[in-house]
Protein backbone atom coordinates (compact mmCIF):
# COMPACT_ATOMS: atom_id res chain seq x y z
CA UNK A 1 0.00 0.00 0.00
CA UNK A 2 1.27 3.41 -0.68
CA UNK A 3 2.58 5.57 2.19
CA UNK A 4 1.66 9.41 2.30
CA UNK A 5 3.17 11.32 5.35
CA UNK A 6 1.08 14.73 5.49
CA UNK A 7 1.77 15.70 9.07
CA UNK A 8 5.01 16.94 8.79
CA UNK A 9 3.68 20.11 11.14
CA UNK A 10 3.54 17.33 13.80
CA UNK A 11 6.97 16.12 13.14
CA UNK A 12 9.45 15.43 9.70
CA UNK A 13 11.52 12.42 9.29
CA UNK A 14 14.98 13.25 10.63
CA UNK A 15 17.50 14.36 6.87
CA UNK A 16 20.18 11.76 6.26
CA UNK A 17 22.74 14.14 5.96
CA UNK A 18 21.76 15.41 9.73
CA UNK A 19 21.83 11.78 10.91
CA UNK A 20 25.31 11.74 9.25
CA UNK A 21 26.28 15.01 11.34
CA UNK A 22 25.38 13.78 14.73
CA UNK A 23 26.43 10.42 14.24
CA UNK A 24 29.93 11.12 15.38
CA UNK A 25 28.73 12.91 18.66
CA UNK A 26 26.95 9.37 20.08
CA UNK A 27 29.94 7.18 20.70
CA UNK A 28 33.07 8.68 19.31
CA UNK A 29 33.26 12.30 20.44
CA UNK A 30 30.65 11.42 23.47
CA UNK A 31 32.75 14.63 25.49
CA UNK A 32 30.91 16.76 27.77
CA UNK A 33 31.32 20.02 26.61
CA UNK A 34 32.40 21.51 29.77
CA UNK A 35 35.17 19.03 29.79
CA UNK A 36 38.51 20.86 29.66
CA UNK A 37 40.36 18.30 27.73
CA UNK A 38 40.42 16.93 24.05
CA UNK A 39 36.97 15.19 24.31
CA UNK A 40 35.43 18.03 26.09
CA UNK A 41 36.39 20.53 23.68
CA UNK A 42 35.44 18.70 20.24
CA UNK A 43 31.72 18.72 21.83
CA UNK A 44 32.21 22.19 22.89
CA UNK A 45 32.86 23.57 18.98
CA UNK A 46 31.03 21.10 17.75
CA UNK A 47 27.72 22.91 20.09
CA UNK A 48 29.67 26.55 18.48
CA UNK A 49 29.70 25.47 15.42
CA UNK A 50 26.28 24.29 15.54
CA UNK A 51 24.71 27.90 17.35
CA UNK A 52 26.83 29.39 14.64
CA UNK A 53 24.39 27.59 11.95
CA UNK A 54 21.09 28.14 13.78
CA UNK A 55 22.04 31.64 14.03
CA UNK A 56 22.98 32.20 10.22
CA UNK A 57 19.25 30.96 9.37
CA UNK A 58 17.60 33.38 11.61
CA UNK A 59 19.54 36.28 10.85
CA UNK A 60 21.14 36.79 14.69
CA UNK A 61 24.19 36.62 16.19
CA UNK A 62 25.32 33.49 17.42
CA UNK A 63 25.79 34.47 20.77
CA UNK A 64 22.55 35.39 20.97
CA UNK A 65 21.32 31.65 20.77
CA UNK A 66 20.50 29.59 23.67
CA UNK A 67 19.43 26.20 22.94
CA UNK A 68 16.70 24.69 24.60
CA UNK A 69 15.05 20.88 24.48
CA UNK A 70 12.40 22.03 22.73
CA UNK A 71 10.44 24.77 20.84
CA UNK A 72 7.57 24.14 23.98
CA UNK A 73 10.59 25.20 25.96
CA UNK A 74 11.96 27.83 24.78
CA UNK A 75 8.38 29.01 24.35
CA UNK A 76 7.75 28.73 28.79
CA UNK A 77 11.28 30.33 28.83
CA UNK A 78 10.79 33.54 27.03
CA UNK A 79 7.01 33.98 28.35
CA UNK A 80 8.17 33.36 32.27
CA UNK A 81 11.98 34.45 31.79
CA UNK A 82 10.85 38.19 30.38
CA UNK A 83 7.78 38.74 32.48
CA UNK A 84 9.41 37.80 35.77
CA UNK A 85 12.68 39.43 34.63
CA UNK A 86 10.30 42.84 33.83
CA UNK A 87 8.20 42.42 36.95
CA UNK A 88 8.79 45.41 38.68
CA UNK A 89 8.26 47.37 35.37
CA UNK A 90 4.48 46.07 35.08
CA UNK A 91 2.65 42.73 35.11
CA UNK A 92 0.73 42.75 32.02
CA UNK A 93 1.43 40.43 29.09
CA UNK A 94 -0.22 40.48 25.89
CA UNK A 95 -0.69 37.22 23.71
CA UNK A 96 -2.67 36.28 21.10
CA UNK A 97 -6.34 33.37 20.98
CA UNK A 98 -4.14 31.47 18.00
CA UNK A 99 -0.99 30.52 20.69
CA UNK A 100 0.19 26.84 20.81
CA UNK A 101 -0.32 25.74 24.75
CA UNK A 102 3.18 25.85 25.57
CA UNK A 103 2.39 30.08 25.12
CA UNK A 104 -1.25 29.97 26.30
CA UNK A 105 -0.64 27.94 29.28
CA UNK A 106 2.65 29.82 30.22
CA UNK A 107 0.38 32.61 30.28
CA UNK A 108 -2.28 30.94 32.29
CA UNK A 109 0.80 30.16 34.01
CA UNK A 110 1.68 33.84 34.74
CA UNK A 111 -1.58 34.93 35.96
CA UNK A 112 -1.80 32.43 39.04
CA UNK A 113 1.41 34.36 39.73
CA UNK A 114 -0.64 37.68 39.85
CA UNK A 115 0.11 38.94 35.98
CA UNK A 116 -2.83 40.31 33.43
CA UNK A 117 -2.76 38.59 30.46
CA UNK A 118 -4.82 39.43 27.24
CA UNK A 119 -5.60 37.13 24.91
CA UNK A 120 -5.84 39.19 21.47
CA UNK A 121 -9.02 37.98 19.49
CA UNK A 122 -8.03 36.72 15.73
CA UNK A 123 -10.31 37.60 12.57
CA UNK A 124 -11.81 34.75 9.97
CA UNK A 125 -8.29 34.10 8.83
CA UNK A 126 -6.38 34.06 12.19
CA UNK A 127 -4.98 36.86 11.61
CA UNK A 128 -4.20 39.36 14.57
CA UNK A 129 -4.98 42.74 13.78
CA UNK A 130 -1.70 44.71 14.91
CA UNK A 131 -4.31 47.92 15.46
CA UNK A 132 -5.55 45.27 18.28
CA UNK A 133 -2.31 44.91 19.90
CA UNK A 134 -1.50 48.39 19.83
CA UNK A 135 -5.27 49.23 22.01
CA UNK A 136 -4.37 46.48 24.32
CA UNK A 137 -1.08 48.00 25.15
CA UNK A 138 -0.98 49.48 28.59
CA UNK A 139 1.83 51.40 31.00
CA UNK A 140 1.86 48.02 32.55
CA UNK A 141 2.53 46.28 29.65
CA UNK A 142 5.86 44.54 29.59
CA UNK A 143 5.98 41.77 26.70
CA UNK A 144 3.55 40.65 23.62
CA UNK A 145 3.99 37.28 22.43
CA UNK A 146 2.02 36.76 19.21
CA UNK A 147 3.01 33.46 16.86
CA UNK A 148 4.59 33.48 13.62
CA UNK A 149 2.73 31.43 11.87
CA UNK A 150 0.39 28.78 12.90
CA UNK A 151 0.76 25.28 12.74
CA UNK A 152 -3.21 24.53 12.67
CA UNK A 153 -4.52 27.03 9.87
CA UNK A 154 -1.30 27.87 8.12
CA UNK A 155 -1.71 31.69 8.92
CA UNK A 156 1.54 33.78 8.67
CA UNK A 157 1.01 36.95 11.61
CA UNK A 158 2.11 40.36 10.87
CA UNK A 159 4.60 39.81 12.93
CA UNK A 160 6.93 42.87 11.18
CA UNK A 161 4.02 45.18 11.76
CA UNK A 162 3.18 44.40 15.47
CA UNK A 163 7.53 44.16 15.99
CA UNK A 164 7.46 48.02 15.17
CA UNK A 165 4.48 48.79 17.31
CA UNK A 166 6.16 47.10 20.30
CA UNK A 167 9.54 48.55 19.39
CA UNK A 168 7.66 52.30 19.71
CA UNK A 169 6.34 51.20 23.06
CA UNK A 170 9.50 49.99 24.55
CA UNK A 171 8.17 46.72 25.00
CA UNK A 172 9.59 43.12 24.67
CA UNK A 173 8.43 41.40 21.64
CA UNK A 174 8.56 37.78 21.41
CA UNK A 175 7.11 35.58 18.28
CA UNK A 176 6.96 31.66 18.41
CA UNK A 177 8.33 30.44 14.93
CA UNK A 178 8.35 27.26 15.70
CA UNK A 179 6.10 26.60 12.67
CA UNK A 180 7.89 29.42 10.46
CA UNK A 181 11.87 28.85 10.89
CA UNK A 182 13.53 26.02 8.49
CA UNK A 183 10.47 26.72 6.60
CA UNK A 184 10.01 30.23 5.72
CA UNK A 185 12.52 33.36 5.96
CA UNK A 186 12.38 34.06 9.29
CA UNK A 187 14.84 37.48 9.75
CA UNK A 188 14.95 38.95 13.46
CA UNK A 189 16.23 41.92 12.48
CA UNK A 190 13.75 42.47 10.00
CA UNK A 191 10.99 41.35 11.86
CA UNK A 192 11.93 43.60 14.20
CA UNK A 193 11.74 40.85 17.24
CA UNK A 194 13.65 40.96 20.56
CA UNK A 195 13.00 36.92 21.30
CA UNK A 196 12.02 33.97 18.47
CA UNK A 197 11.21 30.39 19.66
CA UNK A 198 11.87 27.29 17.16
CA UNK A 199 12.27 23.57 17.15
CA UNK A 200 14.56 21.64 14.76
CA UNK A 201 12.75 18.72 13.82
CA UNK A 202 9.91 21.56 12.37
CA UNK A 203 12.95 21.70 9.70
CA UNK A 204 14.42 18.08 9.52
CA UNK A 205 16.35 18.13 12.72
CA UNK A 206 16.45 15.85 15.26
CA UNK A 207 13.21 15.95 17.99
CA UNK A 208 14.32 17.09 21.62
CA UNK A 209 16.52 20.38 20.13
CA UNK A 210 15.03 23.89 20.06
CA UNK A 211 16.51 27.04 20.75
CA UNK A 212 15.44 30.70 21.50
CA UNK A 213 16.64 33.77 20.18
CA UNK A 214 17.32 36.18 22.99
CA UNK A 215 18.44 39.61 21.76
CA UNK A 216 21.86 41.03 22.89
CA UNK A 217 21.34 42.61 26.07
CA UNK A 218 18.05 41.26 27.39
CA UNK A 219 18.18 40.14 31.07
CA UNK A 220 16.13 36.85 30.85
CA UNK A 221 15.60 34.95 34.25
CA UNK A 222 16.47 30.85 34.03
CA UNK A 223 13.67 28.10 33.69
CA UNK A 224 16.74 25.71 34.69
CA UNK A 225 18.88 26.76 37.36
CA UNK A 226 21.95 24.38 37.52
CA UNK A 227 25.82 24.67 35.46
CA UNK A 228 27.24 27.85 33.15
CA UNK A 229 25.67 25.84 30.35
CA UNK A 230 24.39 28.25 27.54
CA UNK A 231 26.32 30.73 29.36
CA UNK A 232 24.41 30.23 32.58
CA UNK A 233 21.06 30.96 31.15
CA UNK A 234 20.11 27.25 30.86
CA UNK A 235 21.59 24.59 33.12
CA UNK A 236 22.35 20.95 32.26
CA UNK A 237 24.68 19.14 30.09
CA UNK A 238 24.03 19.50 26.70
CA UNK A 239 22.57 17.47 23.84
CA UNK A 240 25.50 17.53 21.55
CA UNK A 241 24.29 15.12 18.97
CA UNK A 242 20.84 17.02 18.74
CA UNK A 243 22.26 20.20 18.99
CA UNK A 244 24.53 19.58 16.09
CA UNK A 245 21.84 17.59 14.27
CA UNK A 246 19.99 21.51 14.72
CA UNK A 247 22.74 23.01 13.33
CA UNK A 248 22.96 21.05 10.05
CA UNK A 249 18.83 21.20 10.06
CA UNK A 250 19.47 24.81 9.99
CA UNK A 251 22.78 25.29 7.18
CA UNK A 252 20.52 22.74 4.99
CA UNK A 253 17.08 24.70 5.40
CA UNK A 254 19.01 28.02 4.59
CA UNK A 255 20.62 26.62 1.53
CA UNK A 256 17.55 24.85 0.42
CA UNK A 257 14.64 26.91 1.43
CA UNK A 258 13.93 28.85 -2.00
CA UNK A 259 13.81 25.16 -3.56
CA UNK A 260 11.53 23.30 -0.92
CA UNK A 261 9.33 26.73 -0.52
CA UNK A 262 8.60 26.80 -4.64
CA UNK A 263 7.59 22.41 -4.49
CA UNK A 264 5.58 22.70 -1.38
CA UNK A 265 3.64 25.69 -2.76
CA UNK A 266 2.92 23.55 -6.39
CA UNK A 267 1.74 20.69 -4.19
CA UNK A 268 -0.32 22.30 -1.62
CA UNK A 269 -2.15 24.13 -3.81
CA UNK A 270 -2.64 21.57 -6.16
CA UNK A 271 -3.88 19.95 -2.77
CA UNK A 272 -6.41 22.73 -2.24
CA UNK A 273 -7.82 23.13 -5.20
CA UNK A 274 -8.05 19.67 -5.61
CA UNK A 275 -9.85 19.23 -1.89
CA UNK A 276 -12.05 22.33 -2.23
CA UNK A 277 -13.96 20.66 -5.17
CA UNK A 278 -15.30 18.64 -2.89
CA UNK A 279 -18.71 19.55 -1.62
CA UNK A 280 -18.58 21.48 2.27
CA UNK A 281 -15.58 21.43 3.25
CA UNK A 282 -14.15 24.84 3.50
CA UNK A 283 -10.39 26.36 3.51
CA UNK A 284 -9.23 27.55 7.18
CA UNK A 285 -6.97 30.05 7.36
CA UNK A 286 -5.39 32.96 5.10
CA UNK A 287 -5.72 31.46 1.61
CA UNK A 288 -2.62 33.22 0.45
CA UNK A 289 -0.74 34.75 2.98
CA UNK A 290 0.05 30.85 4.72
CA UNK A 291 2.95 28.58 5.15
CA UNK A 292 3.84 26.94 1.66
CA UNK A 293 3.47 23.26 2.87
CA UNK A 294 0.00 24.07 5.03
CA UNK A 295 -3.21 23.10 3.70
CA UNK A 296 -5.95 23.21 6.24
CA UNK A 297 -9.57 22.25 5.87
CA UNK A 298 -12.69 21.74 7.99
CA UNK A 299 -15.35 19.49 6.80
CA UNK A 300 -18.85 19.55 7.07
CA UNK A 301 -21.27 17.21 8.95
CA UNK A 302 -17.88 14.43 10.01
CA UNK A 303 -15.51 14.20 12.91
CA UNK A 304 -11.79 15.14 11.98
CA UNK A 305 -10.56 11.96 14.02
CA UNK A 306 -12.63 9.46 12.32
CA UNK A 307 -11.47 10.97 8.69
CA UNK A 308 -7.52 10.68 10.48
CA UNK A 309 -8.88 6.69 11.07
CA UNK A 310 -10.17 5.90 7.95
CA UNK A 311 -7.22 7.71 5.83
CA UNK A 312 -4.18 6.43 7.73
CA UNK A 313 -6.33 2.78 7.21
CA UNK A 314 -5.02 3.93 3.09
CA UNK A 315 -1.48 4.79 4.00
CA UNK A 316 -2.60 8.70 4.11
CA UNK A 317 -1.20 10.78 7.12
CA UNK A 318 -3.08 13.32 8.72
CA UNK A 319 -3.55 15.80 11.53
CA UNK A 320 -7.02 17.11 12.82
CA UNK A 321 -6.57 20.36 14.87
CA UNK A 322 -3.21 20.59 17.17
CA UNK A 323 -2.07 16.85 18.91
CA UNK A 324 -3.84 18.05 21.91
CA UNK A 325 -6.53 19.13 20.95
CA UNK A 326 -7.38 16.24 19.28
CA UNK A 327 -6.43 13.61 21.59
CA UNK A 328 -8.15 15.45 24.21
CA UNK A 329 -11.27 15.45 21.52
CA UNK A 330 -12.11 19.33 22.04
CA UNK A 331 -12.68 21.41 19.64
CA UNK A 332 -9.57 23.48 18.46
CA UNK A 333 -9.54 26.50 20.41
CA UNK A 334 -7.93 28.30 17.60
CA UNK A 335 -10.79 27.51 15.11
CA UNK A 336 -13.08 28.85 17.66
CA UNK A 337 -11.16 32.23 18.15
CA UNK A 338 -11.62 32.09 14.40
CA UNK A 339 -15.42 32.12 14.36
CA UNK A 340 -16.05 28.45 13.46
CA UNK A 341 -18.62 26.69 14.66
CA UNK A 342 -18.12 24.13 17.55
CA UNK A 343 -19.60 21.65 15.29
CA UNK A 344 -17.61 22.62 12.41
CA UNK A 345 -14.36 22.63 14.06
CA UNK A 346 -14.58 19.05 15.02
CA UNK A 347 -14.49 18.35 11.04
CA UNK A 348 -10.80 19.55 11.62
CA UNK A 349 -8.47 18.42 9.00
CA UNK A 350 -4.66 19.46 8.46
CA UNK A 351 -2.28 18.43 5.52
CA UNK A 352 1.31 19.29 6.01
CA UNK A 353 3.19 18.77 3.45
CA UNK A 354 7.27 17.77 3.28
CA UNK A 355 10.18 17.62 0.68
CA UNK A 356 9.27 13.53 0.49
CA UNK A 357 6.01 14.49 -0.84
CA UNK A 358 5.03 14.58 -4.89
CA UNK A 359 2.23 14.68 -7.20
CA UNK A 360 1.58 10.88 -7.48
CA UNK A 361 1.24 11.45 -3.34
CA UNK A 362 -1.40 14.41 -3.80
CA UNK A 363 -3.30 12.43 -6.50
CA UNK A 364 -3.66 9.23 -4.49
CA UNK A 365 -5.02 11.56 -1.74
CA UNK A 366 -7.22 13.10 -4.06
CA UNK A 367 -8.53 9.81 -5.16
CA UNK A 368 -9.25 8.36 -1.78
CA UNK A 369 -10.32 11.30 0.65
CA UNK A 370 -13.66 11.93 -1.50
CA UNK A 371 -14.71 8.46 -0.25
CA UNK A 372 -13.39 8.61 2.70
CA UNK A 373 -15.57 11.63 3.01
CA UNK A 374 -18.70 9.85 1.37
CA UNK A 375 -18.43 7.09 4.11
CA UNK A 376 -18.54 8.89 6.90
CA UNK A 377 -21.22 11.28 5.62
CA UNK A 378 -22.91 8.11 4.83
CA UNK A 379 -22.72 7.02 8.43
CA UNK A 380 -23.52 10.59 10.06
CA UNK A 381 -26.68 11.72 11.93
CA UNK A 382 -25.70 15.09 10.68
CA UNK A 383 -25.08 14.10 7.17
CA UNK A 384 -27.92 16.64 6.58
CA UNK A 385 -26.96 19.32 8.76
CA UNK A 386 -25.98 20.37 12.11
CA UNK A 387 -29.74 19.77 13.45
CA UNK A 388 -28.77 23.07 15.74
CA UNK A 389 -30.95 26.10 14.79
CA UNK A 390 -28.57 28.48 13.13
CA UNK A 391 -25.36 26.77 13.14
CA UNK A 392 -26.15 24.33 10.45
CA UNK A 393 -24.05 25.16 7.39
CA UNK A 394 -23.02 28.52 9.20
CA UNK A 395 -19.59 29.21 8.23
CA UNK A 396 -17.38 31.92 8.68
CA UNK A 397 -13.97 30.54 7.03
CA UNK A 398 -13.34 31.07 3.40
CA UNK A 399 -14.64 28.36 0.71
CA UNK B 1 31.79 46.49 52.34
CA UNK B 2 32.71 49.84 50.33
CA UNK B 3 30.01 51.49 48.83
CA UNK B 4 30.94 54.00 46.00
CA UNK B 5 29.03 56.62 44.05
CA UNK B 6 29.31 57.64 40.42
CA UNK B 7 31.84 55.31 39.52
CA UNK B 8 33.07 55.57 35.81
CA UNK B 9 33.03 52.16 34.08
CA UNK B 10 35.09 51.41 30.71
CA UNK B 11 33.17 48.19 30.53
CA UNK B 12 29.70 47.20 32.01
CA UNK B 13 28.52 43.65 32.11
CA UNK B 14 25.16 42.62 32.86
CA UNK B 15 24.95 39.20 34.80
CA UNK B 16 21.15 39.52 36.86
CA UNK B 17 19.13 36.54 37.20
CA UNK B 18 22.68 34.62 36.70
CA UNK B 19 23.68 32.46 39.29
CA UNK B 20 27.41 30.89 40.87
CA UNK B 21 29.44 30.50 39.69
CA UNK B 22 28.69 32.83 36.43
CA UNK B 23 29.30 36.17 38.80
CA UNK B 24 33.62 35.01 38.84
CA UNK B 25 33.41 33.33 34.91
CA UNK B 26 32.26 36.53 34.05
CA UNK B 27 34.69 38.53 36.19
CA UNK B 28 37.24 36.31 34.68
CA UNK B 29 36.16 36.81 31.14
CA UNK B 30 35.56 40.65 31.15
CA UNK B 31 39.05 41.20 32.76
CA UNK B 32 40.48 39.50 30.58
CA UNK B 33 39.46 41.57 27.81
CA UNK B 34 40.12 45.04 29.54
CA UNK B 35 43.07 46.81 29.50
CA UNK B 36 45.37 47.40 32.14
CA UNK B 37 43.75 49.55 34.71
CA UNK B 38 40.59 50.19 32.88
CA UNK B 39 37.55 49.68 35.39
CA UNK B 40 35.04 46.83 35.04
CA UNK B 41 31.10 47.09 36.38
CA UNK B 42 29.18 43.98 37.38
CA UNK B 43 25.90 43.87 37.91
CA UNK B 44 24.39 41.10 39.35
CA UNK B 45 21.98 40.06 41.73
CA UNK B 46 23.92 37.04 42.97
CA UNK B 47 24.38 37.47 47.16
CA UNK B 48 26.99 35.46 46.81
CA UNK B 49 29.07 37.88 44.75
CA UNK B 50 28.80 39.98 48.13
CA UNK B 51 31.78 38.08 49.76
CA UNK B 52 33.25 36.52 45.76
CA UNK B 53 34.30 39.62 44.37
CA UNK B 54 36.29 40.88 46.63
CA UNK B 55 37.65 37.95 47.83
CA UNK B 56 38.87 37.39 43.86
CA UNK B 57 40.20 40.61 43.60
CA UNK B 58 42.31 40.14 46.63
CA UNK B 59 43.15 36.81 45.31
CA UNK B 60 44.28 38.11 41.81
CA UNK B 61 45.53 41.78 42.56
CA UNK B 62 43.16 43.78 40.86
CA UNK B 63 41.78 46.48 42.78
CA UNK B 64 37.92 45.90 44.54
CA UNK B 65 36.94 49.49 44.03
CA UNK B 66 33.44 49.43 46.25
CA UNK B 67 29.97 48.71 45.24
CA UNK B 68 26.21 50.18 45.06
CA UNK B 69 23.07 48.58 45.52
CA UNK B 70 20.05 49.76 43.19
CA UNK B 71 16.53 47.93 44.22
CA UNK B 72 17.16 44.63 42.20
CA UNK B 73 20.87 44.11 41.85
CA UNK B 74 24.09 45.22 42.73
CA UNK B 75 26.70 46.91 41.13
CA UNK B 76 30.55 45.90 41.71
CA UNK B 77 33.58 47.92 40.58
CA UNK B 78 37.18 46.02 39.66
CA UNK B 79 40.27 47.89 38.50
CA UNK B 80 42.28 45.91 36.45
CA UNK B 81 45.66 45.62 37.58
CA UNK B 82 48.08 47.08 35.92
CA UNK B 83 51.24 44.81 35.08
CA UNK B 84 54.55 45.83 36.64
CA UNK B 85 57.23 46.50 33.82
Amino acid sequence: MRKCYFDHAATNPLDKRVFDAMTPYFIENFGNPLSLYDLGTKAKEAIENARTQVAALINSKSSEIIFTASGAEANNFALRGIALARQNEGKHVIVSKMEHHSILNSARFLEKMGFVVTFLPVDKYGIVDPDTVKKSITKETTLISITHASSEVGTIEPIKEIGRIAKGKGIIFHTDAVAAAGNIPVDVKELGVDLLSMAAHQFYGPKGAGALYVREGMRIVPLIYGGIQENGRRAGTENVPAIVGMGKAAELAKNEMVDRIEQAKKLRDKLIKGVSSIENIYLTGHPENRLPAHASFTVEFIEGEAMLLLLAAKGIYAASGSACSSKALKSSPVLLSMGVSSNLAQGSIVFTLGTGNTEEDIDYLLSELPQVIKRLREMSPYAKGWGTKGESGECTVQK
Amino acid sequence: MKFVENVKADVTTDIVYMMCPMHLLKLEEKIKELDDGQILEIMTDYDGALEDIPGWCEKTGNEFLGMSETEDFYKFYIRKKVKQK
